[in-house]
């Protein structure tokens, strides 16, 4: 049995390049016998590490099988830093570090039968594209399903033809909002809180999943509010910089949680009163 | 039979002479364990290795004021008679630098993780405060509860804990405030007072208890009794003590200008969070070898003031002195009440101590305890 803090060799087994600097890694276990990586939820991360460079949290994107039925854990990621660009020169047959699962996902059983508004900001927000595979692949569970993503400006949004295939499936509602956008965007300019307004949501029986820059969590918390989603209703999906993932090392605390292990995914009425705190 | 014996023979065997205390030294010796004991090194008192009571800072007090701490040495034959050093007991658990695991690159490409042994012996530490079982009872929590550790738990399960009871506070320490000192209260195997003509003996624990049955104990008699009652009270009577405030209320305190205040004056350079007994912050970093086949995962002490500490790609949550020092304090005095149910401050004045230019902590929680005018 792999110690648990101990990470798992993982074979990089498909690379994909969803924009220049974003792209999707498919990993295959080398040792597909221990289960518990493979027990991770949307909402949750990994560490994945590099060999002699480091590692870094990344959210899970979603786990799919091989064309011989072997697990394949998918992560998206966006080249930023030291650890993320050294990912992005990973080709099929390398191999990484994981260790995981860890923290906390999206509330998903507390959501059966109940409409999902799931609201994203900024580039490739992972976390909750799992969560939309999440409820396509269980579709019957949940009612309603809004997904709502603001970028800042319409070059940002990737997976656009994703986001045209959800439109298309009965029962859902997508509405993208870019602050600034090319002359092609058919949808909103403006700002995400601009497009809740227009939601056509049932409040009493919505659950919303946010994940993005926390002022713009915030206020997207504030909109759905005064339209009259019940606080507790809302969760949102925090960062901070994460070194253990184990709630030790002390780098992502936020008051007196541990993101990496009380989060990332919190109960708004949890979290109200330091969010957007400075220096919180 | 049914006739008690008289009166001093009912006394239980406590009392250690003070040139008996060798034998405490031999028994752990003799046990096997390393003995780590209070010495005098480079004009401060560390723990170190030790086989003979020859070694132990006899007759050395000290002097500690904000940014000051000196010792000095007098005729005394006590060997106690200081508060606290810049370290005490943190380093042996929580280690200021070690490995966590080593990554192999095997010949086919895939890679081998390896946990990383600990090498620890059996070891016996002598001169334990009482702030620093508190903190150690902390870091047991927060290294030991939820996830686990395991080379802290190692560690952690190496160590046999000889406190002695604190007779000299110094002018820095608040102890007595915070309910952690100065006499040990709960966490060791055996605690000590030391007293004009040696070592009133407790136990703690069953091993304690052991060893108290292989020392040659005597009875104290009412007027030891009375010396050690006089000494506590004594010791009791610091000069500072914690200030009424309201934990939860200190992270919602942020526009106040004690901040600035102190932000002036603070270099963030984390000496209080490296003298801290309670604190934990630590940073990962890889460690590859030079033929690029090997690789260390390390941690290392870290700082909530370090510059990297809070950076988020293209952010530094808390990128300034001012946020740096609120994080520090809100935290140490206010967070952690909420994580595990008490202050992180175990009054041991070390931090106003050891920061280069005298911040005393308790001032600041008292000016945020001021109307803003
Ligand atoms: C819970 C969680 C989930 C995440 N999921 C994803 C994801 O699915 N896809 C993705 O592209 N990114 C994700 N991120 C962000 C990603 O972890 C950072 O972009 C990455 O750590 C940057 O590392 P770097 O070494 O390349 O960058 P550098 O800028 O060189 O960073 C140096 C160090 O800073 C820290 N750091 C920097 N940025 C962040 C950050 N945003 N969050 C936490 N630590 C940071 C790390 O310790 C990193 O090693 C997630 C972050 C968190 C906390
Ligand atoms: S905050 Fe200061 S006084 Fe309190 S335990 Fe830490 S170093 Fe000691
Ligand atoms: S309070 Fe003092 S010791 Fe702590 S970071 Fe500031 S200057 Fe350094
Ligand atoms: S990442 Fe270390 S405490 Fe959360």
């Amino acid at each position: 049995m792999r110690h648990q803090q101990l990470p798992a060799s993982a074979e990089v087994v498909r690379r994909v390049q969803e924009t220049a600097d974003i792209f999707t890694l498919q990993l295959r276990l080398d040792d597909p016998s221990d289960p518990s990586l493979l027990t991770i939820q949307p909402g949750q991360f990994n560490m994945l590490g590099v060999f002699g460079v480091g590692e870094v949290p990344i959210s899970f994107k979603a786990l799919t099988n091989d064309h011989d039925g072997t697990p394949l854990l998918e992560h998206t990621i966006r080249a930023v830093g030291r650890v993320t660009r050294a990912l992005s020169a990973l080709k099929p047959g390398d191999r990484i570090g994981v260790r995981g699962p860890f923290g906390h996902g999206w509330p998903l059983a507390e959501a059966q039968a109940k409409d999902v508004c799931v609201i994203t900001g900024g580039l490739g927000c992972a976390p909750a594209v799992s969560v939309v595979e999440h409820l396509f692949v269980n579709r019957s569970a949940f009612g309603r399903i809004h997904i709502i993503q603001g970028v800042r400006h319409s070059d940002d949004l990737i997976w656009r033809t994703q986001y045209e295939a959800w439109a298309r499936k009965p029962d859902t509602e997508v509405q993208l909002a870019a602050d600034s956008a090319a002359p092609d965007w058919p949808w909103f300019s403006g700002r995400v809180t601009e497009l809740i307004k227009r939601l056509s949501l049932q409040p009493e029986r919505t659950r919303v999943y946010c994940c993005g820059p926390e002022p713009m969590m915030r206020a997207s918390a504030e909109q759905l509010i005064t339209q009259g989603v019940n606080e507790d209703a809302i969760w949102l999906s925090l960062e901070r910089n994460m070194q253990c993932a184990t709630g030790h090392c002390g780098h992502c605390q936020f008051g007196a949680d541990f993101i990496c292990r009380d989060g990332p995914v919190f109960n708004y009425p949890h979290i109200r009163d330091r969010l957007g705190l400075k220096g919180v | 039979m049914g006739i008690p014996d008289s009166g001093d023979s009912m006394e239980p065997a406590d009392f250690l002479p003070r040139h008996r205390l060798q034998s405490l030294l031999d028994h752990l010796l003799q046990q096997g364990f390393e003995i780590l004991a209070p010495q005098l090194r480079d004009g401060a008192i560390l723990f170190r290795p030790t086989q003979h009571v020859d070694q132990l800072p006899r007759g050395v007090t000290q002097q500690q004021a904000p940014g000051h701490y000196r010792l000095q040495q007098g005729d005394s034959p006590r060997c106690f008679s200081w508060a606290n050093g810049p370290q005490a007991i943190k380093p042996l658990t929580f280690t200021p630098q070690e490995t966590l695991w080593r990554s192999e690159l095997q010949a086919d490409g895939s890679l081998r993780f390896h946990e990383a042994p600990v090498v620890t012996r059996a070891t016996a530490v002598i001169g334990v405060r009482g702030c620093d079982l508190a903190a150690l009872a902390l870091q047991d929590r927060h290294f030991l509860e939820r996830i686990e550790d395991p080379l802290y738990r190692q560690r952690r399960d190496s160590l046999l804990l000889i406190a002695v009871d604190c007779s000299h506070p110094a002018d820095t320490c608040f102890c007595a405030s915070t309910g952690d000192g100065p006499e040990a209260q709960t966490g060791f195997d055996l605690a000590l007072t030391e007293l004009a003509e040696g070592y009133r003996v407790r136990a703690g624990s069953v091993r304690g208890e052991g060893i108290m049955r292989a020392l040659p104990l005597v009875a104290s008699d009412a007027a030891l009794r009375q010396e050690a009652i006089e000494q506590a009270r004594r010791a009791r009577q610091q000069q500072r003590a914690l200030p009424d405030f309201d934990p939860a209320a200190l992270i919602q305190q942020g526009e106040h200008p004690a901040w600035d205040k102190v932000a002036d004056a603070c270099l963030s350079c984390g000496n209080c969070t490296s003298v801290c007994p309670s604190c934990f912050c630590h940073s990962e970093a890889e460690a590859p070898t030079l033929d690029g086949q090997q690789s260390e995962h390390q941690r290392q002490w870290d700082s909530c003031f370090s510059e990297g500490h809070s950076y988020i790609h293209g952010l530094h949550v808390r990128p300034d002195t001012r946020s740096r020092y609120k994080q520090w304090l809100t935290h140490k005095f206010g967070s952690w009440v909420e994580q595990y149910g008490r202050s992180g401050c175990t009054g041991c004045g070390r931090c106003i101590s050891w920061c280069p230019v005298g911040i005393d902590p308790l001032q600041v929680l008292r000016e945020l305890g001021e109307e803003v005018k």
